[in-house]
């Protein structure tokens, strides 16, 4: 099997199994107040401190969440009700138009629900939010945003955005800025304070990792309304009993992946651009999307000219390939990619893409292996192409 | 080398037990689950399109551990099936949705690419037969009479044949039902479908009313020219129909009336007595054999609905069209329906009616 969809999620690593079983075997409750609790908390707090040196954080500032979805509607919600609350008019969110629907979602959620005015920030060809992009909606009114959201690298495209510039402008006028990380953490350098950012969205499966759990880092002046209620864990700002094994399988994943981030970048780089340069040789008539220098190491996100991404996926897959055509979809029913519709593909482009994403466990073989079938596969989906009725 | 078959499975227990069945047969089996209406999330646990139905399908791929793929194909749906049966209603036709759907989707749009992305066929869960013979592939009825689906699956061309499995023509429905329990498949009690998909409701007058707005009329009773009553629209009406007439004027010796026409250019419903219903000579276009071409000639049994009996006649052809003489008695028939020819057992192929006459 050659697994190249690691921007889906990562096979755990050895560290992170070991933290957590570790974890698993233990009775205690973190919020409990006897030495089973303690001994508990003690395994979460630590945690809490393993993973904020990682991302350049304070302790305080993590906020544990049920993941990456659950930490961006912490932050898009949380930030534009606490907005709200102080300000009514605080109404405008300005977010990229290429986000991830965990963050799009709950947006036009807000828009729809809520009487937020929503913005969607355009984005160049590459997929980039450009920093005059962001100047230009605030100046509609500088006074009226409640909060900007953009991410730092794109789950599908693998562009990486210009998060510390935009971060700047967004302070300039004064507006919290809430960036969602989980495809960055491991592979780029992230590092909370330095960019300055309010709030960020890390996640746990994308770092080899546990799945189901991630934390909303929030610098700790922030004002947020919480989502759930209950037990006033987490700061009052997300009620819930701390998930101990797997916050300690989170801790260790994150620190593994960080401190070899560098070197991991570097290998999964020359992988990825061998795998290009080695389709773009033999299927000349490939589209790269995405920013080909400034992306996600281990991303390679290709249009297949005629073919329709779905027929490539399913061939790939019967040859032990496993791979994505962007984001997956809930119902398995393919959408054309709202993220390459908003750097100006049409249709039919979307429609064609396909994602490799390399990861840990990577190596040449995998490139091997995809360059064996690719070709002959790619052939065979353009026979198919897209479904034809005769009329 | 094996060969690789695309199961289409709608997440009924049929599809379900003939993609099983495939699968213990030695083929290379991919599950395929159509997408066939647009409808988002639409939960009526009716019809053969809904997210839960494309669960059920998923988890019956799990349990034979063949992969499963989701296709879309709710844009050839929109325009063959659902455009084509507001386009032919509101022509006065009667069309065929599942006969259509055959044709076009699953035989034809489906069947091609499945061929291009390399698999042998496609395999479906209907009551049919295929046979092959030194000629090429037959069709042939189910051996289960009542479930019988050999009538929507009369547009089928020997090439189309040729590249479809139908796991189930042997069986009857208890013990398809049966093995799906035995095998323990999700789907083994689920019920029949019978509605037709895309209006799971069954309201198709409503459905049609909603696409194709009011447009009222007069009934007219044919024996007198009388007007006697009104209607929202001829596409409510199908000849052979007595529901929905709403006649506030009864006939004098209270016999019930029956649509025995429509026009739609001029609006009108006509009414009249069932003896008014019966049909001895159809004619047909839209020719296609299941097999070779007959003679010109012949005598053969001919079908009219999907459980109707079939009913003795003979049947001349010539340059695609088709007339068909009717030798035991047929009442009710609309210009749109779908007429299939029988020799015994064997679909010899079909038409679409254009007119129908009492001689």
């Amino acid at each position: 099997m050659t697994y190249l969809d690691h921007a889906a999620t990562t096979p755990m690593l050895t560290e992170s199994i070991a933290a957590m079983s570790t974890e698993l075997a233990q009775v205690g409750n973190p919020s409990s107040l006897h030495s089973s609790g303690r001994r508990a908390r003690k395994v979460v707090e630590e945690s809490r401190e393993i993973i904020a040196a990682a991302l350049g954080a304070r302790p305080i500032e993590v906020i544990f969440t049920g993941g990456g979805t659950e930490a961006n509607n912490l932050a898009v919600k949380g930030l534009f009700w606490a907005a709200q609350q102080k300000d009514k008019n605080k109404k405008r969110v300005l977010v990229s138009a290429v986000e991830h629907h965990a963050v799009l979602d709950p947006v036009m959620w807000l828009g729809e629900h809520e009487g937020a005015e929503i913005e969607i920030l355009p984005v160049d060809n590459l997929g980039r939010v450009l920093p005059e992009t962001l100047r230009k909606a605030f100046e509609k009114n500088p006074n009226d945003v409640a909060l900007v959201t953009v991410m730092w690298a794109n789950n599908e495209v693998g562009t990486v955005q210009p998060i510390a510039e935009l971060v700047k402008i967004a302070h300039e006028y004064k507006t919290v800025f809430h960036s969602d990380a989980v495809q960055a953490v491991g592979c780029l350098e992230v590092h909370f304070q330095n960019t300055d950012l309010d709030a960020m969205t890390v996640s746990g499966h994308k770092v080899g990792g546990p799945q189901g759990i991630g934390a909303l880092v929030v610098k700790r002046d922030i004002e947020l309304t919480p989502l759930l209620h209950g037990g006033g864990q987490e700061r009052d700002v997300r009620s819930g009993t701390l998930a101990a094994p797997s916050i300690a399988g989170f801790a260790a994943a994150t620190t593994t992946a960080v401190s070899q981030s560098v070197s991991r970048a570097a290998r999964l780089s020359s992988l990825r651009k061998d795998l290009v340069k080695r389709i773009q040789e033999q299927i000349p008539d490939v589209v790269l999307n995405g920013d080909p220098e400034n992306r996600l190491p281990g991303n390679a996100h290709f249009s297949f000219k005629g073919c329709e991404g779905d027929a490539l996926l399913m061939l790939l897959d019967a040859q032990g390939i496993e791979c994505s055509t962007g984001s997956a979809c809930s119902a398995g029913i393919p959408q054309p990619s709202h993220v390459l519709i908003a750097m100006g593909r049409d249709e039919i482009t979307a429609r064609a893409s396909l994602r490799f994403s390399f990861g840990a466990t990577s190596t040449p073989d995998d490139v091997d292996a995809v360059m064996q079938v690719l070709p002959a596969i790619v052939e065979r989906a353009k026979r198919a192409g897209k479904p034809a009725v005769a009329k | 080398m094996t060969k690789r078959v695309v199961a289409a499975m709608s997440g009924g227990v049929d599809s379900s037990v003939a993609a099983a069945r495939l699968v213990d047969q030695g083929y290379d089996v991919v599950g395929i689950h159509l997408a066939l209406a647009k409808v988002k999330g639409h939960a009526g646990g009716k019809g053969c399109c809904t997210l839960d139905d494309a669960r059920d399908a998923r988890r019956v791929a799990d349990r034979l551990g063949i992969p499963f793929y989701i296709w879309d194909v709710s844009e050839e749906f929109q325009r063959e099936v659902i455009e084509n049966f507001i386009s032919e209603y509101s022509e006065g036709r009667t069309p065929n949705p599942c006969v259509r759907c055959n044709e076009k989707i699953k035989f034809q749009a489906v069947l091609e690419r499945s061929l291009a992305l390399g698999f042998d066929a496609v395999a479906t869960g209907h009551y049919a037969q295929i046979i092959d013979t030194a000629n090429g592939p037959t069709l042939h009825r189910a051996i289960d009479d009542k479930k019988d689906q050999s009538y929507v699956l009369s547009v089928l061309t020997p090439e189309q044949l040729s590249h479809t499995i139908l796991p189930l023509g042997n069986s009857v429905k208890p013990d398809i039902r049966k093995e799906a329990e035995e095998r323990g498949l999700i789907t083994a009690a689920k019920p029949d479908s019978h509605d037709i998909c895309f209006i799971p409701d069954g309201d198709t007058a409503g459905f049609l009313h909603k696409k194709l707005g009011q447009d009222p009329g007069k009934i007219i009773d044919v024996e007198t020219g009388e007007e006697i009553g009104e209607h929202d629209g001829v596409f409510e009406f199908t000849i052979g129909q007595r529901k929905g007439l709403h006649l506030e004027k009864p006939r004098d010796d209270r016999s019930r009336r029956f649509v025995v026409g429509t026009d739609s250019k001029t609006k009108t419903v006509m009414v009249g007595l069932p003896t008014m219903l019966r049909v001895d000579v159809v004619t047909a276009t839209n020719l296609i054999w299941c097999g070779k071409a007959p003679e010109s000639q012949f005598e053969c049994t001919a079908q009219v609905r999907a459980h109707s009996q079939a009913l003795k006649a003979k049947a001349f052809h010539k340059d695609g069209n088709l007339t068909v003489e009717f030798l035991e008695p047929l009442t009710g028939l609309a210009p749109g329906q779908t007429i299939a020819l029988y020799d015994n057992t064997r679909v010899i192929g079909s038409g679409t009616v254009v007119t129908t006459t009492r001689s």
